[in-house]
């Protein structure tokens, strides 16, 4: 599986704790549409197997592709933060930032046909209302770097302890 | 109108139409939703007096209020129609995605009447639906139906309720089975392969409003939060299997079919060797904060890679019950009835009777023969292959699996008939519904309540359990109060089943489950996504309907007082040994509890409904058909 390239801040969920609750999905298709409807969320879980559950959106990847494919130049990334913004009136819906995103994290709004994305919730003080909400602690505001050291002080620890730590 | 669409689907299976019948706020507020709507919905179209397994019984969905939105544990919704097991209200609920969807494709409800020619899938597909050919999905599993069903139809949130190869061969305790999920009881799977109906599938794409999502917001995310703590501890830890030892303890946990309440071999079958173990992990239902489903999976052995969700309603008839202290044989048999559709409760309590059938000698290894086993097999208690070799043939109705597949009621009439015998004094069931897991001979408020269910013997619609396992009363002897307790507890759990919320939240809204803890924060919950002004008072009705419009349909049918009944063993066989050894519920007992149980519910001697009572409640046309 292909892993973000980014530097920049992403919410990411730790499979071995996501329940499948969809939570998440519903407090963001709240946050950005007024009601409460899962095609309508930006952030999206996945059950690949009976026990395989995790939810996915977007990594903020660095170079995002979405912004390369896109051929109406409708997808600008922030400097600052990494988030994508998707200009209305240039989107046409034409889906190809959809196929260019590895993690499946863009989707077609099916009432306006424009493609949405996450945004982090920037404009709320509280940041990502699906971490705030998650019931389980499964998903987290972080970068590549940070979950880096956190594998690093992970295996530290059980190299010393063993596997159960 | 918010929360509902106000929008029923009828859908004909016989002249493949279709209608859409509107219904006025009114009858939301007394029907409100899953069980007590399902089952209204089933006392208006159903034929009356009708074989549960012609074209005459309809199938009726009601979705749950809350479906679609925050508020956790709502994602729900109630199944009925007549039971093939009980030839009276067969009511179910199952949870996930599916009713989240529908609610989505704007349907309060679907009505299926009639019955197809030809296997059929039916897709409804928001505000449209499409009678498509299931051929290609027969003899395929529950799970693996639905994944067909998404990759044919190519969207990962098309929902699915499906039956399984036990439906498609009218196994009187198949099942429908969605998200993994189950309408468990009462055989809801055989009335489907009745129909030709293999799934029912739905696509919702439309947002879900409600009438002040601030306040639902708030009002969730304090109840999620709480989930998180004490109050949900047992479920999310070890899930329901920690009952295993408690019951054992107090000495009811149902052994070699009830004819023991203690175990040796349960620390084998405990939650905590489950978890240390078999346990893969844990998930949960669609807009369920606490997940309380262990998935658990054989390591070793002749059923490695077994793997299904485990619950203590299952563990107990396919191991203890079996005399089987052998997980990796009680998660295959799980498994089987899981993936093949079929209540593992019945499933189980069916095995341990025909294993003490065999033991008694009415059986001999001629009747266990099966294509595995062409000279036959001899199912002693405690025989994990026999076990699984016989839930497979009771799905697909192999050999003795034939007679078996009809449950144990009609099974043992049966075999008695054919053979001079008395196997019907071990058949451990209550209207035709496997007992559960919880031995009634030393809980007698809570054998009242299994008497008196609408449903037969099951621990969903009474309560009753609840203040004997914590003493708050006497549960060896009965007085007085218990009418008004079996009252109270059946119509307490019923508004659960009615919104339906789990009752695994019960505790989280204000760390007390009783009435008192719990009422008033349901009362906002209801007003925050309706906008309507319901109180405790109000919330509180919404149990004493239920279970009325459910009495009132069994009544229809034809019952009568001696249909409230007990097992023949838990009334003249005591247990020998353990914390509840010595006791039976005695006929003058069950007679004096049914007669306190009627009065306290107001209804006649012989349990009928008065006409006033039923107007009082706003059932004026119920009144009307059975009102004395």
């Amino acid at each position: 599986m292909p892993t973000s390239t980014s530097r920049y801040q992403y919410v990411t969920c730790d499979p071995t704790k996501c329940v499948g609750c969809q939570l998440c999905e519903y407090i963001c298709s709240y946050v950005k549409t007024g009601e409460f409807n899962t095609y309508r969320s930006c952030i999206r879980t996945v059950r690949a197997e009976e026990v395989l559950i995790t939810s996915v959106t977007c990594r903020t990847c660095e170079d995002a592709p979405c912004v390369i494919a896109c051929p109406r130049d409708a997808l600008t990334q922030d400097p600052i933060t990494g988030i994508i913004r998707i200009d209305a009136n240039r989107c046409d819906g034409c889906a190809w930032c959809i196929e260019a995103c590895d993690f499946g994290a863009i989707s077609i709004n099916p009432a306006t046909k424009l493609a949405e994305i996450c945004d982090l919730c920037e404009e709320l003080e509280e940041g990502p209302q699906c971490v705030k909400w998650c019931p389980k602690e499964a998903l987290e505001l972080t970068t590549p770097d940070r979950r880096a050291q956190r594998a690093r002080r992970k295996l530290a620890v059980e190299e010393v302890l063993g596997p159960r730590g | 109108m918010y929360g509902y669409s106000g929008k029923i689907l009828h859908i004909d299976l016989s002249k493949r139409r279709t209608r859409t019948e509107s219904k006025p706020e009114e009858w939301y507020k007394i029907y409100i939703g899953g069980c007590s709507m399902a089952a209204r919905l089933c006392w208006e179209s159903i034929e009356v007096g009708c074989d549960p397994l012609s074209p005459g019984n309809p199938i009726c969905v009601a979705n749950g209020l809350f479906a679609g939105t925050p508020v956790p544990v709502g994602g729900k919704y109630g199944l009925a129609s007549k039971s093939p097991l009980t030839d009276f209200l067969g009511d179910s609920l199952s949870g996930s995605w599916f009713s989240i969807a529908l609610k989505r494709a704007g349907w309060d409800g679907i009505v299926i009447h009639g019955a197809s020619e030809d296997w059929v899938h039916v897709f409804v597909d928001d505000d449209r639906v499409e009678f498509r050919d299931a051929s290609h999905l027969l003899g395929l599993g529950t799970y693996q139906t639905e994944e067909a069903i998404r990759e044919e139809l190519g969207d990962d949130q098309v929902r699915s309720a499906t039956i399984g190869p036990a439906g498609e061969n009218l196994v009187r305790m198949a099942n429908v089975t969605n998200d993994g999920r189950q309408a468990g009881r009462t055989g809801h799977g055989a009335v489907w392969g009745s129909k030709k109906l293999k799934a029912l599938s739905v696509r919702g794409t439309n947002g879900v409003s409600v009438a002040d999502p601030e306040t639902l917001l708030k009002l969730s995310y304090d109840i999620v939060d709480a989930a998180q703590g004490p109050h949900t501890q047992k479920y999310r830890i070890l899930g329901t299997v920690s009952n295993v030892l408690n019951m054992n303890r107090i000495g009811l946990l149902p052994t070699r079919n009830y004819q023991q309440g203690v175990f040796e071999h349960a620390e084998l079958i405990s939650g905590e060797y489950m978890h240390e173990h078999h346990r893969v992990k844990t998930i949960a239902c669609a807009q369920c904060p606490i997940a309380c489903e262990q998935m658990s999976r054989v390591i070793e052995g002749p059923y490695a890679g077994s793997m299904t969700g485990i619950e203590y309603e299952s563990l107990y008839a396919v191991s203890s019950n079996c005399g089987i202290g052998d997980m990796n044989a009680a998660i295959k048999m799980i498994d089987i009835c899981d993936r093949g559709g079929q209540d593992t409760m019945s499933t189980g309590v069916t095995i341990s009777w025909a294993m003490e059938t065999f033991e008694k000698g009415v059986f001999t290894k001629e009747d266990f023969k099966c294509a595995k086993y062409p000279e036959g097999f001899e199912p002693y208690f405690g025989d994990g292959e026999a076990g699984v070799t016989l839930a497979e043939m009771i799905r697909d109705r192999e050999g003795i699996g034939n007679l078996l597949a009809q449950g144990t009621k009609r099974a043992s009439a049966q075999v008695d008939a054919e053979r001079g015998t008395e196997t019907w004094k071990w058949a451990m069931n209550i209207k035709g519904l496997e007992t559960p897991g919880y031995d009634a001979r030393a809980l007698k408020t809570f054998a009242l309540g299994l008497a008196a269910g609408t449903r037969g013997g099951c621990h969903n619609r009474s309560a009753a359990y609840d203040p004997d396992i914590k003493g708050e009363v006497d549960r060896f002897s009965v007085d007085e109060t218990r009418g008004e307790l079996a009252k109270s507890t059946e119509e307490y759990a019923a508004v659960y089943d009615t919104l339906p919320l789990c009752k695994f939240i019960r505790r989280c809204f204000t760390g007390k489950a009783d009435r008192a803890g719990a009422w008033p924060v349901i009362a906002q919950l209801i007003n925050a996504t309706t906008g309507w002004d319901f109180d405790y008072d109000a919330v509180d009705l919404i149990g004493e309907r239920a279970h009325t419009i459910k009495k009132a349909l069994n009544i229809r049918e034809g019952w009568t007082r001696a249909d409230d009944h007990l097992p023949y063993r838990w009334q003249h066989e005591p247990l020998k040994e353990g914390a509840s050894a010595g006791h039976v519920v005695t006929e003058e007992e069950l007679e004096y509890l049914k007669n306190i149980y009627y009065k306290a519910k107001g209804w006649t001697d012989e349990g009928l409904i008065p006409r006033e009572k039923l107007i009082a409640l706003g059932m004026d046309d119920v009144a009307e058909e059975i009102g004395v």
